[in-house]
């Protein structure tokens, strides 16, 4: 059977989702997991669940905080004594980073960012989106290993019915190596919120929000039901927005269970950003605006009226 | 400065995208290409920086396909001043590709100081040949940037991550930078820009010249098709 290494970020006292949805698709097989620093008990707890056989706590000094280079040293040397077949990790901003960078320490191959995938026996099979989600193609890989796998966050899903592992815990000693690329400092983000990459629901508004202090109604409405707040690039530009918030083609891709689009007409570029959302919701005064014809659910009236109104009625809903 | 551009051509965003019928790409015939849209940050910064420090130049690489050189002679056209093209399908994975890079950047006769990508390719979105190119060439390097600043020798990059945060990173020369949206605003290309392009050196190379083989395939790929469509709701 492949030995399988799955990478984790910490975030708090939890792993991020992505690394419980890669372990619950990797039920049957014996994988280990390993994150940089000390491990908090709930996210082993969480990682048992979901099947992990040992959990790896690789220490090291300069390690405290991400940098290219540390990151990649210290994971290259743990994997280097493992024998690993495959080595997976989230498709998030650090793993989209890193692991290339120790795919190709090993002179390995990588598929980026699958949304699903099988083990046929010891083999690996994934399927991606290209194009922005205008085609889908099969991935596999060859040549030396291990192989090197990321996952897009909330594509896979929970598994519901996830077997239990030991998940017992090691100290590994790793060495971060030289580092060039020096961190001087972290500036916040604006939101605190789960990033739009991660969210389970998105609340995105366009160019017809007219101005930035109006995205205060989707706000309140994202912090009523949970959502994190995403723009079209016609808001970005105008200046109503940062880029950090873009949904699309030249912004982020998203798959949350629900997207509410508030004056957004549905360019083809930002649907490829987030047309592999499970439910669409789109509020427009134009009954012909394309993304009607993605939307699962149509509102047509203007948003300015009805996104205080669904946000009264959450409230209601949910006893706030 | 010896500073380099990755450049890669993409299909236009509108381009309609069909499967060739068995399923091993896409049909490329009848398609546009354009400029990948982040390496025209790449190719801005590289002019930035090339005219902050006298007697630099800056050499713009591909790999891909000869059919149609729109993306070089754009980068020439904004004030780039020679060019490589690695002839090769246009369908190499990341591995093959920044080996063919490094190949090129070798063939050049000169050491990079700077090497300027984008963070990520519209058509793949690997986000990946910037980080093995850096890691093959053993140098430094910060993808996802959106801030520049700094001399020959010395630069202050930052990256953005998750919720708009940036990580500032302190890098010493030479180094890899992959630019997002936001750390520049790309010139157009002026029309006498244009006719002088059409003079500057474009180097053809093959794999072969580069040092890249069928034994360098790490990634397979096949059976394009496209999305399920959604029922209209
Ligand atoms: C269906 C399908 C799936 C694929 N899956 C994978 C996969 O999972 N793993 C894999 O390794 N490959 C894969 N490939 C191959 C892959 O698409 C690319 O050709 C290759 O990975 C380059 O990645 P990218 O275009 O996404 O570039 P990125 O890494 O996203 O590009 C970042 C930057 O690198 C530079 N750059 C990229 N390509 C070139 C170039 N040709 N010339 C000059 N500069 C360039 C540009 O500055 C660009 O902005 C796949 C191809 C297809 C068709
Ligand atoms: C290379 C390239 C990359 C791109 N990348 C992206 C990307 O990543 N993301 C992206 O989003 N776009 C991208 N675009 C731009 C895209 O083509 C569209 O221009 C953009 O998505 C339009 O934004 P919008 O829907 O907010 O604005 P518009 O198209 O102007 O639509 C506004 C909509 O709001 C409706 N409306 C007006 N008033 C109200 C009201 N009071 N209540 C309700 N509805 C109202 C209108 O009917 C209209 O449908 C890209 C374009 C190119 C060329």
């Amino acid at each position: 059977m492949a030995k399988i290494l799955v990478f984790t970020e910490l975030h708090g006292s939890h792993v991020k989702g992505v690394t419980l949805e890669i372990l619950g698709k990797l039920a049957g097989h014996t994988v280990d997991v390993a994150a940089i620093g000390a491990i908090p008990a709930e996210a082993i707890a969480d990682l048992a669940k979901f099947g992990a056989a040992n959990v790896h706590s690789l220490k090291g000094a300069n390690l405290e905080k991400y940098t290219p280079e540390g990151y990649a040293n210290a994971l290259k040397g743990f994997i280097a004594g493992g024998s690993y077949d495959y080595v997976f990790a989230g498709a998030t901003s650090l793993g989209k980073d890193l692991l290339p960078r120790v795919a190709t320490m090993f002179d390995a191959g990588m598929a980026s960012e699958v949304t699903n995938f099988i083990m046929e026996g010891d083999k690996f099979a994934g399927t991606r989106p290209l194009f922005a989600g205008k085609c889908f193609a099969k991935v596999e890989l060859q040549g030396p290993k291990p192989h090197f796998v990321t996952v897009r966050p909330n594509a896979l899903g929970m598994n519901a019915n996830p077997t239990a592992g030991a998940a017992s815990v090691k100290e590994d000693a790793v060495d971060a190596g030289a580092i060039r690329a020096m961190i001087k400092d972290i500036v916040k983000g604006a939101s605190e919120k789960l990033d739009l990459t991660e969210a389970n629901i998105i609340v995105s508004g366009g160019r017809a929000m007219k101005d930035a202090a109006n995205f205060k109604i989707l706000e309140e409405m994202a912090n009523v039901i949970g959502a994190t707040v995403g723009a079209s690039r016609a808001a970005v530009d105008s200046g109503f927005a940062p880029h950090a918030m873009q949904v699309g083609q030249t912004g982020k891709t998203v798959a949350p269970s629900l997207y509410i689009a508030c004056g957004i007409s549905g360019a083809i570029q930002h649907l490829a950003g987030m047309r592999t959302s499970k439910v669409i919701v789109a509020i427009n005064t134009d009954p012909d605006a394309p993304i009607f014809t993605k939307a699962d659910y149509g509102i047509v009236g203007d948003l300015f009226t009805i996104v205080p109104i669904m946000t009264q009625e959450f409230k209601n809903l949910l006893g706030k | 400065m010896n500073i380099f551009v990755c450049v890669k051509q993409v299909p236009d965003t509108e381009t309609k995208i069909v499967p060739s019928g068995d399923g091993s790409f896409i049909e490329t015939s009848s398609i546009k290409w354009i400029m990948n849209p982040y390496d025209e940050f790449a190719v801005e910064q590289a002019l930035l920086v090339q005219a902050a420090n006298a007697g630099s130049t800056v050499t713009v690489v591909r790999v891909g396909s000869v059919k149609d050189t729109e993306a070089l002679r754009t980068a020439m056209a904004m004030g780039a001043d020679d060019a490589f093209l690695v002839e090769a399908a246009d369908n190499l994975d990341s591995y093959m590709i920044a080996k063919a890079l490094k190949g090129a950047i070798e063939k050049s006769g000169k050491t990079p100081d700077l090497i300027l990508s984008g963070k990520q390719a519209i058509d793949d979105d690997c986000l990946q040949v910037p980080q093995i190119l850096a890691t093959m060439l053993n140098l430094p390097s910060v993808s996802v940037v959106v801030g520049y600043e700094g001399s020959a020798t010395d630069i202050t990059v930052k990256r953005e991550v998750e919720g708009g945060a940036l990580e500032v990173y302190g890098v010493k020369l030479p180094a890899m930078i992959a630019c997002n949206k936001g750390i520049n605003t790309p010139r157009y290309a002026s029309l006498p820009g244009i006719m002088k392009a059409k003079k500057k050196p474009l180097t053809t190379l093959s794999l072969a010249d580069v040092g890249v083989s069928d034994a360098d395939k790490r990634v397979k790929y096949s059976n394009f098709q496209l999305p399920p469509e959604k029922p209209p709701g």
